[in-house]
């Protein structure tokens, strides 16, 4: 897999998929949601029940979204139902497929193993914030010219992990792509054509 | 018009095909100008900005989720059932069982197996017992876990090598063989007495699972007794048909929409217990229900392709000539009917010229989820005996493997009826072409050449397979709209599954009338809106819709020619289509522009009705494929990576390069998964549930899995007998001999034979090891 694991040092920023099992265990989320996490707000919320709501402030695509959300509703959740934000896709909900990888903090995270309590004071971005208005931003443009996608369900997150991984390597290998786009799953099996993708990506930004 | 109108609706050469007259039949395509070239897809920008609307994106106003109840236990009878804790959890608004749904609902296995939607008896692991439906998911799933079932555990059956012993524990009354099915021709004990070499050899593949990525599942609504489903599907009217026939509605009152799907393979060919689930949890509360399954539930009770035991006898002369083969298989494909042999002999039967050849195939139940269409149902499975068998025989008479098979290249189907002839002879051209741009000789002598020396090994290997449909057929229709500026709307029923059969339609409208595909809008996959089709699988879209849609788009020509030759008072049959919105006379002293026609002015549009052929009689229309590979074996490890990939596959005309690539890296790919990593893994022993429901247990290829380098290399032979398009399918083909051939080159490169899938580092150490000590 692909995305990158900040230290666990305790801050609300880069909260990471492997620092968040570390942390969890295998604990019930809602209870570790309230209680467990290393975060700031979720810890004044002690005691917060299933169904309750608590207050959440998200910045998506450099839009503030203020909310109400079970502490257990994961980021993909909230992006999709609540948000209107349907570009990340459900795969799994168990961090396996990448179809719902995002970029919080510029890195790709996978929104369905981040609760959206987590996501609280970063700054999110989904393959709708990559767009200008109605047109493509480049990683997109790459991927539609190169037809790196058959049903097109994986391609949103294809597409925001191969922005992750362009933003930190501007000029990966090809084995750096294939390991930087390893976490995104693609049943089609369209990774030559995701490969081709991303290099022409690389050399357009 | 004004010049930038002629820029932004038409392409830029002329002229446009002929129009034939009414009543006649087009000739056949010669050079097309836009069919066949690498334009990006007319659907890209939604799939790539997220734009595109998935059944399972949709959110509508007051919509509630819900969530299947199902049995834990592959074999289990519900004592009692109580749905009263589940009822009380606040914001759960339904939740049904048997109690509800008693009064005659009832779910079909084939034609054969009639069950109650929610039966008493749970034959399968993840049987559907009841459903729920909540204010949101994650409550749907906490109801669905508190309804109280009481179940009575009873004895089970997973392993179907054991489905026919004495003795165990059987699935139906009447015993486990769903069928016995035996095909012969020839005198096979003859032939093998006429054969230098006779070999036998058992194979064995895995079950393996569809997973496409978007989930299972749909969003119902009512409107009183109007029912409106997106369903994520490969075929709205089939979605339509069975709905309406389990709820006794008319058709008409059901409408299902499919405009995406995040891929199917066959898994979404029909609607599931989860589409009616959701129509009777709407119903129930008055609201629309949003119901997609858990990734877990997708491995449980949404199709596979069976696993298949199998036994291979072939005999050959020195000479090439293949003498005698004898093949039988087992297979299950699960708890009801559901194809667990269906095809897996297809290639014996007809692949390679063999005058005697017998096939028997045993289908049996096992307590397991029913198998659905998986991607060329049997052929995979066949392949994986088949082509590593010719690959055995040809280093035994110490032939090359490509020409054991060109030895051996048949010009007519040997297992139908009449032995009518196929339409072309792709078999040969694959091979040819596919072993030219591989360098396969060269390659093999290099690498037989070299010292054995280190752990690492190299090796090559192919195989080649038929499809035994391909051709498509009747029924589809097609509307195209010209409009009165002179751009266009296609109107098909038809779901695209991420093959591009959105693409290669308009590239076919665009052919017939000038315009650039990128100004066709299309409407599909909508049984309230659009023409009736067949769903989009059997590798049979493109060659089925693109005749209708070519001759959709020569009724919008042969009305427009009828009404400018009216206006302009000469024969239509001196007039003709131009491309570029002119229409001219024959000699070309006069010339009006499309949209200076008075008729399409004041219709505002004009609408071309397009229908499907008849396909040519008494022949046989299939793709064809040779596939060729190289890979390095590690000794030490069992690891095999896939250094290069190529595909060489005839399914008549390239209609449009990309996604034909595309077809080919992507059927390569899934190939790699059924030779390699996917196997579903039954407890045998202790509870006979699934242990690897998930994709970290069940490994899908990954980027890391897919070969190094992968080429496509198309053997285009527009097929002229097959339809006014000269296509034919590609999306099975492409992954069918793949599994074998990476076998074959796993042998060439260790002298091991992998018969029992998957190739992964463990059985092939395990399979090194023993090699080591016999040695």
């Amino acid at each position: 897999m692909n995305k990158r694991n900040d230290d666990q040092d305790g801050s609300t920023k880069g909260f990471t998929r492997r620092g968040f099992l570390l942390t969890m265990g295998t604990g019930a989320i809602t209870a570790a949601a309230t209680t467990a996490l290393p975060h700031a707000r979720a810890s004044e919320k002690k005691g917060v029940g299933p169904g309750e709501m608590v207050s959440l402030t998200l910045s998506v695509n450099g839009h503030r979204h203020r909310l109400l959300a079970e502490p257990r509703w994961s980021l993909l959740f909230v992006l999709r139902e609540r948000l209107g934000l349907t570009g990340a896709k459900i795969g799994c909900e168990r961090g396996e497929c990448g179809a719902c990888t995002v970029l919080v903090d510029g890195e790709p995270r996978y929104a369905c193993m981040t609760l959206a309590l987590e996501a609280e004071g970063t700054e999110v971005t989904t393959v709708e914030g990559l767009m200008e208005g109605e047109a493509l931003g480049p990683v997109q443009e790459a991927f539609l010219e190169n037809d790196a996608f058959q049903c097109g369900y994986c391609t949103p997150g294809q597409v925001t992990a191969a922005e992750g991984l362009l933003r930190d390597n501007t000029d990966p290998t090809p084995e750096e792509i294939r390991v930087g786009m390893s976490g995104n799953l693609c049943r089609c099996g369209a990774y030559a054509n995701i490969f081709k993708a991303v290099k022409q990506a690389a050399g357009k930004r | 018009m004004k010049k930038q109108d002629n820029e932004m609706y038409y392409a830029s050469d002329i002229p446009v095909p002929e129009t034939p007259g009414a009543g006649e039949s087009p000739d056949p395509w010669g050079k097309t100008r836009i069919v066949g070239k690498p334009v990006s897809r007319v659907d890209g920008y939604e799939r790539v900005s997220g734009t595109a609307v998935y059944p399972s994106d949709l959110v509508l106003p007051g919509m509630l989720y819900g969530a299947m109840v199902r049995c834990p236990y592959p074999n289990a009878r519900v004592r009692r059932l109580d749905t009263q804790k589940a009822a009380a959890i606040p914001g759960v608004r339904a939740v049904i069982s048997a109690a509800d749904t008693k009064a005659g609902l009832k779910w079909a296995y084939g034609e054969d197996k009639t069950e109650e939607f929610f039966p008493e008896h749970c034959r399968y692991e993840g049987e559907a017992v009841g459903a729920v439906a909540a204010e949101t998911p994650y409550l749907a799933r906490e109801a669905a876990k508190a309804v109280m079932v009481d179940y009575e555990v009873l004895p089970f059956l997973v392993d179907e090598t054991r489905a026919l012993e004495q003795g165990v524990p059987q699935v139906h009354s009447g015993g486990n063989r769903v069928n016995r099915a035996s095909y012969e021709r020839g005198d096979v004990d003859r032939g093998f007495e006429a054969a230098d070499v006779v070999l036998e050899e058992t194979y064995a593949t895995p079950c393996e699972l569809h997973t496409p990525l978007e989930l299972h599942g749909c969003v119902a609504a009512w409107d009183r007794d109007r029912l409106t489903i997106w369903e994520s599907t490969q075929g709205v009217y089939a979605v339509q048909s069975r709905v309406a026939r389990v709820l006794d509605l008319p058709l008409s009152k059901v409408r299902v929409i499919g405009h995406y799907l995040g891929g199917g393979f066959g898994s979404k060919l029909q609607a599931g217990k989860y589409t009616v689930a959701a129509a009777l949890l709407a119903r129930r509360t008055g609201r629309p229900v949003k119901f997609f399954l858990s990734r877990e539930e997708t491995y449980l009770a949404v199709g596979n392709r069976p696993s298949n035991h199998m036994r291979l006898k072939a005999g050959v002369k020195k000479d090439g000539t293949l003498t005698a083969l004898e093949f039988s298989a087992l297979g299950s494909g699960g708890a009801f009917p559901s194809g667990g042999t269906a095809l897996v002999d297809w290639l014996v039967r007809d692949l390679y010229t063999c005058p005697n050849v017998r096939t028997e195939t045993d289908d049996v139940y096992i307590h397991a989820g029913p198998a659905r269409p998986f991607r060329a149902p049997g052929h995979p499975q066949g392949a994986w005996a088949l082509e590593q068998m010719l690959d055995a025989l040809a280093g035994r008479i110490q032939m090359d493997p490509v020409a054991l098979r060109l030895k051996n290249v048949p010009d007519h189907s040997q297992a139908r009826e009449g032995n009518p002839p196929y339409t072309s002879r792709g078999l040969e051209a694959c091979l040819r072409q596919g072993a030219e741009d591989f360098e396969w000789e060269k390659r093999r002598k290099e690498i037989e050449a070299q010292p054995q020396k280190g752990h690492l090994r190299r090796g090559v290997g192919m195989g080649s397979s038929l499809w035994f449909v391909g051709g498509g057929g009747p029924p589809s229709t097609i509307v195209i709209k010209l409009f009165a500026d002179g751009s266009v709307n296609l109107n098909m029923g038809a779901s695209d599954i991420g093959t591009g059969t959105k693409t290669v339609m308009a590239l076919v409208a665009a052919e017939e009338l000038g315009v650039r595909p990128d100004v066709i809008q299309i409407e599909h996959a909508d049984t309230g809106t659009t023409q009736y089709a067949t769903p989009s699988g059997g590798s049979k879209t493109v060659p089925t819709e693109a005749p209708a849609v070519r001759d959709a788009a020569l009724q919008v020509k042969r009305k427009l020619l009828a009404m400018a030759a009216e206006e302009m008072g000469v024969d239509p049959e001196d007039l003709r289509v131009h491309g570029q919105g002119r229409i001219s006379t024959r000699d070309g002293s006069r010339e009006i522009r499309v949209t200076d026609v008075k008729g399409l002015k004041d219709r505002g549009v004009l609408m071309g009705v397009g229908h499907r052929g008849p396909n040519p009689e008494n022949k046989v229309v299939n793709p064809f494929a040779a596939q060729f590979c190289e890979v390095e074996v590690n000794l030490k490890s069992g690891e095999v990576r896939l250094i290069r990939f190529l595909g060489a596959h005839e399914s008549g005309r390239v209609m449009s390069r990309l996604t034909y690539d595309n077809q080919v890296y992507g059927g390569i790919v899934m190939g790699v998964g059924f030779a390699m990593t996917e196997f579903r893994v039954l407890d045998r022993k202790e509870t006979g549930k699934l242990v690897n429901k998930n994709w970290h247990d069940y490994k899908l290829p990954t980027a890391l899995d897919a070969p190094l380098e992968t080429v496509s290399s198309p053997v285009e032979m527009p097929d002229e007998d097959a339809n006014t398009t000269g296509a034919k399918g590609l999306g099975e083909p492409v992954t069918i001999p793949t599994a074998a051939a990476i076998a074959n080159a796993v042998y060439h490169a260790t002298g091991i034979r992998v018969t029992e899938a998957p190739i992964n580092p463990a059985r092939l150490s395990e399979l090194l090891t023993r090699g080591r000590k016999e040695a």
